[in-house]
């Protein structure tokens, strides 16, 4: 099974050669400080892919986190600014998103629609729903909110671990846990792997798919809650298109789209590239953002084919 | 009440029937909210009314949806079509700055729509790659690539003026605008190679169950690469039309979403994203609904924050009454208990 930990070197590998190709370009790039920052900066994003990743290994998709992360936002803002506390707001709204997400789930398995349809309406119904409670960019103003912006670990040199980067770090921890120490980490391996097996063996279709799309909508709505409390704004077009960032992340972290295989440490690291290629560009100056999709599109395909035939070698050897 | 089961539980047959049901309720709701929808008008020798406007803005989105029609029938999906959208537009202002005669221009831009369906579909028939991952490659970096297209020509000016793009894109022709032709012609040559020739047949083949296919003797690969390549071929005619209209190379935003609202007139249309089916009709008429969906939420007052909202309810009632499962498990409910268990 060793196999299984190749994507993940490569993911690692290619984020150290990233790192220290940086570091030989500029000065002060090799710090803690840019590692802490780029941490805290990606976050929301890490956050949301982690959530992602279950979804995609179950074989299913989520198009829907951008829009959860801009409707998080602008809900906890106006909850604040009708004297909630910041983190009743932000538990009501992970309360919600997980809710939202076991729905979704439910119409999946028992109707039969498709992942990509039904949360390709669920994008069109949340960021519809942030025009709703507000067209405006929003303040988050409390008490808390400084609090949290300004709490920190120190690391050595000069950098620290910001609390948006503690929260993701944790999450991660957590999805790490679930996806390969408990019953259901289990199940969506399987469900992902072989639907018809995984029925076969006795594996609780409805109720997994139902799990893995309310820990999916958790997971999407803890990131607005620390992108809110992050820019201490809710803005209704907030996060459009992170869904897009988030499913390349996973697949940069190694996570096959097709299920059933992947690793959630994978996406920590598909995450750190993604924002590793912005932080150089920052650096830069003088290239443009259309080099930085470009390049994100020419790292897609690399490893899409490296994963092709690593993978490809073990379904061969699993076929035969 | 039995009656009532039986046709919720079989409506396999006339599957035209949903989609068109959605627009005649969505039609049947307009002339109630906004009097006067319906009437159409000659206006300087021009037909003109609500009517002639959705079709007009539905347009280049069911020329896409009938691209993404085809290459759906082949289980795969093309995520990349507004990215080629924004580089035709920038292949257009390119050729045009550089003083290209507007044919070539045109040439060039549908062009540069093949070769991004060639890019699209040897990644899927020849690499193998899944569709929705091999079409992200374009989608991520395809509006990179637009933009550097546009630095060819100093990109300071991204704007241009033509009479020949003009004319088919916001120009008239006996009454109507020019581009419902481009739009007719386009439905009737895919019609014709769809259903006139093996090829749509090979599609539905290839998208039922590949290996099969490949069995009996169709080139499975031969064929997916086809259907990318009609699929580049659509997204590049809907860019020219799209880039005519605004008279400027946008690459952040031309087409934007337009893949979403491509995929959803497909599904709206009855075709199933598992693969081996295509509807191109059926697929005209999901572009319309949406379309006419827009229109009515601008037209009837309804503060414009609400109309993702409101699409995104009725595409979900559209999906709820498609359903096959749902409307098992209603026609169970309906039915007396006992009679009604197939």
């Amino acid at each position: 099974m060793k196999d299984r930990y190749l994507p993940l070197a490569a993911t690692v590998f290619v984020f150290a050669a990233l790192f220290l190709s940086g570091g030989a370009m500029f000065k002060h790039f090799l710090s803690t400080l840019v590692l802490g920052d780029l941490l805290a900066d990606n976050a929301f994003i890490i956050i949301a892919a982690i959530g992602a990743t279950f979804v995609i290994i179950s074989g299913g998709i989520d198009l829907s986190i951008g829009s959860t992360i801009g409707f998080v936002g602008v809900v906890m803002a106006h909850l604040v600014s009708q004297g909630w506390h910041p983190l009743a707001a932000g538990a009501a709204m992970i309360a919600f998103g997980a809710v939202y997400g076991g729905c979704v789930g439910w119409l999946i398995d028992a109707c039969e629609i498709q992942p990509f349809i039904i949360t390709l309406a669920g994008l069109f119904l949340l960021r519809g729903a942030c025009f709703m409670v507000s067209l405006d960019s929003v303040p988050i103003q409390h008490p808390f909110v400084d609090a949290f912006a300004g709490w920190r670990i120190p690391l050595p040199g000069d950098g620290f671990l910001a609390s948006s980067a503690v929260v993701m770090l944790l999450a991660l921890a957590g999805g790490v846990v679930i996806a390969h120490f408990t019953r259901f980490g289990t199940n969506v391996y399987a469900i992902g792997g072989d639907p018809a097996s995984a029925r076969l063996m006795g594996v609780p279709i409805r109720r997994t798919t139902m799990m893995v799309y309310a820990l999916g909508g958790f997971y999407s709505a803890l990131a607005g809650v620390i992108y809110a409390l992050y820019t201490a704004s809710g803005y209704p077009l907030a996060a459009s298109g992170v869904e897009l960032d988030a499913i390349a992340a996973v697949v940069l972290g190694g996570t096959l789209l097709t299920g059933g295989v992947g690793l959630v440490v994978g996406t920590l690291f598909g995450g750190l590239i993604l924002g590793l290629i912005s932080t150089i560009i920052d650096f830069d100056g003088s290239l443009t953002s259309a080099w930085a999709r470009v390049i994100v599109g020419v790292l897609l395909l690399v490893f899409i084919l490296a994963q092709r035939m690593i993978v490809g070698s073990l379904m061969h050897r699993r076929a035969s | 009440m039995r009656r009532l089961g039986a046709i919720l539980g079989q409506p396999g047959e006339a599957r035209a029937v949903w989609p068109l049901l959605a627009l005649a309720l969505i039609l049947a709701v307009d002339g109630v909210l906004t009097p006067g929808f319906f009437t159409v008008r000659v206006v300087e020798g021009h037909l003109f009314g609500s009517l002639i406007d959705v079709v007009y803005r539905a347009m280049p989105t069911a020329v896409v949806a009938l691209g993404m029609a085809v290459v759906i029938g082949t289980k795969g999906i093309d995520l990349s079509v507004g990215a080629v959208i924004a580089i035709c537009g920038a292949v257009i202002t390119w050729r045009l700055h550089m003083g290209d005669p507007p044919v070539l221009v045109l040439a060039a831009a549908l062009a540069a729509g093949l070769l991004c369906g060639l890019w699209n579909g040897l990644l899927v028939a020849l690499l193998d790659i899944q569709p929705i991952v091999a079409t992200l490659i374009l989608m991520v970096s395809g509006r990179g690539i637009a933009q550097m297209i546009d630095l060819l020509y100093g990109g300071t000016d991204p704007s241009f003026t033509s009479d020949f793009f003009a004319a088919l894109s916001t120009g008239h022709l006996a009454m109507l605008p020019s581009r419902l032709f481009l739009g007719a012609g386009i439905f009737a040559l895919l019609w014709l190679l769809m259903r006139r020739t093996a090829f749509g047949l090979f599609i539905e083949a290839v998208g039922g169950n590949a290996a099969a296919a490949d069995l009996a003797g169709i080139n499975a690969r031969a064929i997916k690469l086809a259907a990318y390549l009609v699929s580049g071929l659509c997204a590049g005619f809907s860019g020219v039309v799209i880039t005519a209209d605004t008279h400027t190379s946008d690459p952040v935003s031309a087409g934007l979403y337009i893949e979403l609202d491509a995929i959803l007139a497909v599904v709206i249309g009855g075709g199933s994203l598992a693969g081996g089916r295509v509807y191109l009709g059926l697929t005209v008429l999901g572009a319309l609904v949406i379309q006419c969906l827009t229109t009515s939420i601008l037209m009837s007052g309804v503060p414009p924050e609400y109309n993702l909202v409101v699409k995104a309810v009725v595409v979900l009632i559209v999906l709820l009454m498609q359903s096959r499962k749902l409307r098992v498990l209603m026609a169970r409910a309906f039915s007396s208990p006992g009679a009604g268990s197939p």
